[in-house]
């Protein structure tokens, strides 16, 4: 057997040496492009000159941009509470079959998050096609009135809101399960010998064992949802009206489409800070819980 | 969009001093020192022209001893201008890349001077349209070479039996397949006129359809609407001028006209239109000839009544909103000289005749004299006569997005769906036509900065 180096028999030093590939895919892949993001954001359309922060007030100035933040907002907001409790729902049903069955349910649940949402956000647009509609042939052959679910704007937000729920549903599925199962059985069998009900159990045992897990899962599916790009691309293109841009759609409207790349880049910065002090706040309050428990 | 006319004397003058240069210093092919080129090219939407193109580059590559591969790029989704920004960044892909009008604006800084090129196509085959050069000749010089296919326009693509039986609208007498016309009735073929025609047809259950999303087809429509209101949302010196009667004007206009068409075009793709009329729900739609070529594949019942006719006139004239596709050249193409021979060799008459055969009369040539060399127009059918008016046979003046501003805010214009936004707003949003404008200004301000 061959020896190892001096070097590499120190642990530390094997340490540092196995992380140097995370570290470099972290800097290449996530600072990198964030810094340059921030240094293209204070340029001049043609990339000329430093502007500082001349994009970011430019925006604050248009209306179109304030409407964006509003929607993005919405959308986050209505998909991650829906993925939130349809998640819960879904997870509490299939923890309560019985383990041998669970597995085929589990995979089934799990389609819509593992199929490549461009894909089937393109199967959505079928259903919902402004003209042929898969779904309005069969309101109308119920002598239903067609929805106008890609045209109007209620509808159009109503689509996109529901196709991320659809997608992204599962993920909440899958971590609540996991959660659930690791709540020990003792805890409900000593609260039924006190005659605690389904929802006492829930509300005293269940919620306050998973809560860091949902607030992490929350955390996450808010900057992902909020980051979101495909479902609008495929399904509205951000119209009609402008009404379904979110960040990254219209960053992706000014900066690539318009050839505005800076002012593209301060769009998509604009929502950093906000899920900055997010992530900040929920993480401390998890940290805090950890510690409580500990 | 600044119009030039050309005389007669001027343009003599010009090519004859074209002619000396060419023959002081002879063209000479270098293509034979050359190895590989690469072509990112519009995906043709009438089935069967991609195949023609990819014939006509094999046989130059192999007669000039160059690898010439081509890609086919769709336009739905925005594609070619996502994948032009991506090579243009990354200084990498394709040596010959398509540019529509909207796209040479953008990478004008990354594109070669093709002066030579266009003006050796200009001094043997003679003069192009203005607003070819209006697109493609910024900062003083060619940033990109007439391309043998993709050009088009926004004709009027309308069911000539619809329009007969429920309007009472004889499309072949009014646009007949001729030279016949009788101008008074062409005079009286007006926006208010089409309007009551788009009344009578919605009222059979046969509605007309054009779209108001944020697509390339909006923009078409749209920008001959406007401009035949004299309608602009920024003039030809480059001021906002959205603000004014003649916007107002239209937009009334627009609120009347699309009580009559259906709530789905506010979300129609660049294929919704033609899904309209192939399918045979609709009357009429704003577009080239490819609705009518898939027709005749897939509806053949639908295409023998379709008849392609000139746009409704305004109070400010008839106006023809002309998508027009260039080639251009990357600047870090490493194989510069083979492709100069390739873009002239695809402006030669010949090619573009074989082009206009193949994508069946939907490609329109950019230089005036190769309109002699073919009767794909007169000769398309079915029906008869069908496609003759399909170039410009009248009084239209052909124009392209964001007319009449100058072409760099133009570009913008379009590419930020400025004026089907602000169409929309009013007749679906609820915004009242002030509002919509006041919305317009602010948005004008993105498309003006610097």
């Amino acid at each position: 057997m061959r020896v190892l180096p001096p070097l590499l028999r120190r642990k530390p030093a094997v340490a540092v040496l196995m992380c140097v590939p995370l570290f470099a895919l972290i800097l290449g892949l996530v600072a990198y492009p964030f810094f340059h993001a921030l240094f293209l954001a204070t340029l001049n359309k043609a990339e000329t000159a430093f502007v500082g922060l001349d994009n970011f007030s430019f925006l604050f100035g248009r209306q179109t941009f304030w409407m964006v933040v509003r929607q993005s907002l919405l959308f986050a907001l209505v998909a991650v509470v829906f993925k939130a409790l349809i998640g819960l729902a879904a997870a509490h049903a299939i923890n309560t079959i019985p383990t041998k069955g669970q597995r085929k349910w589990r995979g089934m649940m799990l389609i819509p998050w593992v199929i490549p949402p461009a894909l089937s956000t393109l199967g959505w647009w079928w259903l919902f096609e402004p003209t042929y509609s898969a779904i309005n042939w069969g309101l109308t052959k119920l002598a239903v009135p067609a929805v106008p679910w890609l045209s109007d704007t209620f509808w159009a937000r109503f689509s996109i809101i529901l196709v991320n729920v659809w997608v992204g549903a599962p993920f909440f599925l899958i971590m609540y399960l996991a959660a659930l199962k690791s709540i020990p059985g003792e805890l409900y069998e000593a609260a039924e010998m006190d005659g605690a009900g389904p929802w006492q159990k829930f509300f005293y045992i269940t919620l306050p064992m998973i809560r860091n897990i949902i607030a992490i899962t929350t955390l996450f599916s808010i900057i992902v949802t909020l980051a979101n790009f495909d479902i609008v691309r495929v399904l509205t293109q951000g119209g009609p009206l402008n009404t379904t841009h979110l960040f990254a759609t219209y960053a992706f409207r000014v900066g690539i489409e318009s050839g505005d790349i800076p002012l593209g880049a301060a769009v998509s910065l604009f929502m950093f800070p906000m899920l900055a002090i997010l992530a900040f706040i929920i993480l401390r309050n998890v940290r805090r819980r950890a510690a409580s428990l500990a | 969009m600044a119009t030039k006319t050309t005389s007669r004397r001027i343009f003599m003058q010009s090519a004859g001093a074209a002619a000396a240069g060419a023959l002081a210093a002879p063209y000479v092919k270098t293509a034979t020192s050359a190895g590989r080129l690469k072509l990112g090219v519009l995906d043709h939407w009438v089935p069967g022209t991609n195949q023609a193109l990819r014939q006509i580059l094999t046989r130059w590559g192999e007669a000039n001893g160059v690898d010439v591969s081509v890609d086919f790029i769709t336009s739905l989704g925005n594609k070619p201008l996502l994948t032009a920004q991506a090579e243009a960044r990354a200084r990498a892909g394709h040596d010959i890349f398509m540019h529509s009008s909207a796209m040479v604006p953008l990478f004008k800084d990354r594109l070669v001077a093709l002066d030579d090129v266009v003006e050796d196509i200009l001094s043997t085959q003679g003069p192009i349209a203005d607003v070819f050069r209006y697109a493609g000749h910024l900062d003083g010089s060619w940033r990109v070479s007439p391309a043998p296919t993709g050009t088009n326009c926004y004709a009027t693509v309308a069911r000539r039996d619809l329009f007969l039986e429920h309007a009472g609208v004889d499309l072949t007498e009014l646009f007949p397949a001729n030279d016949s016309r009788d101008p008074a009735k062409v005079e009286s073929w007006d926006w208010e006129a089409f309007r009551n025609a788009a009344g009578a047809l919605h009222a059979a259950g046969v509605p007309v359809g054009a779209p108001v999303a944020p697509i390339p087809d909006s923009t078409g429509w749209l920008t001959q609407l406007f401009a035949a209101y004299g309608a602009a949302v920024v003039d030809e010196r480059g001021d906002v001028s959205v603000n004014s009667d003649p916007v107002r004007e239209v937009l009334e206009y627009a609120i009347r006209l699309l009580e009559f068409l259906p709530d789905s075009v506010y979300a129609w793709d660049d294929a919704g239109n033609n899904r309209w009329i192939i399918s045979g729900s609709g009357s009429a739609i704003f577009n080239p000839p490819s609705a009518w070529a898939v027709a005749k594949r897939d509806s053949p019942d639908v295409a023998r009544h379709i008849w392609h006719c000139d746009s409704p006139r305004g109070p400010a004239g008839r106006f023809r909103t002309f998508n027009t596709i260039f080639w251009g050249l990357w600047d870090f193409s490493e194989n510069q000289s083979a492709a100069r021979d390739l873009l002239r060799y695809v402006a030669e008459p010949h090619v573009v005749a074989a082009m206009l055969d193949a994508s069946q009369g939907y490609d329109l040539p950019m230089v005036l004299s190769h309109y002699d060399h073919t009767n794909v127009w007169a000769d398309g059918q079915p029906p008869a006569g069908g496609l003759y008016n399909y170039a410009i046979r009248g009084d239209e003046r052909p124009i392209v997005g964001g007319y009449p501003a100058p072409a760099e805010i133009g570009a913008s214009i379009t590419v930020q769906r400025v004026v089907s936004n602000l169409v929309a707003r009013v007749t679906q949003g609820g915004d009242s036509i002030d509002a919509g404008i006041s919305w317009a200004e602010n948005e004008l301000e993105g498309v003006l900065r610097g």
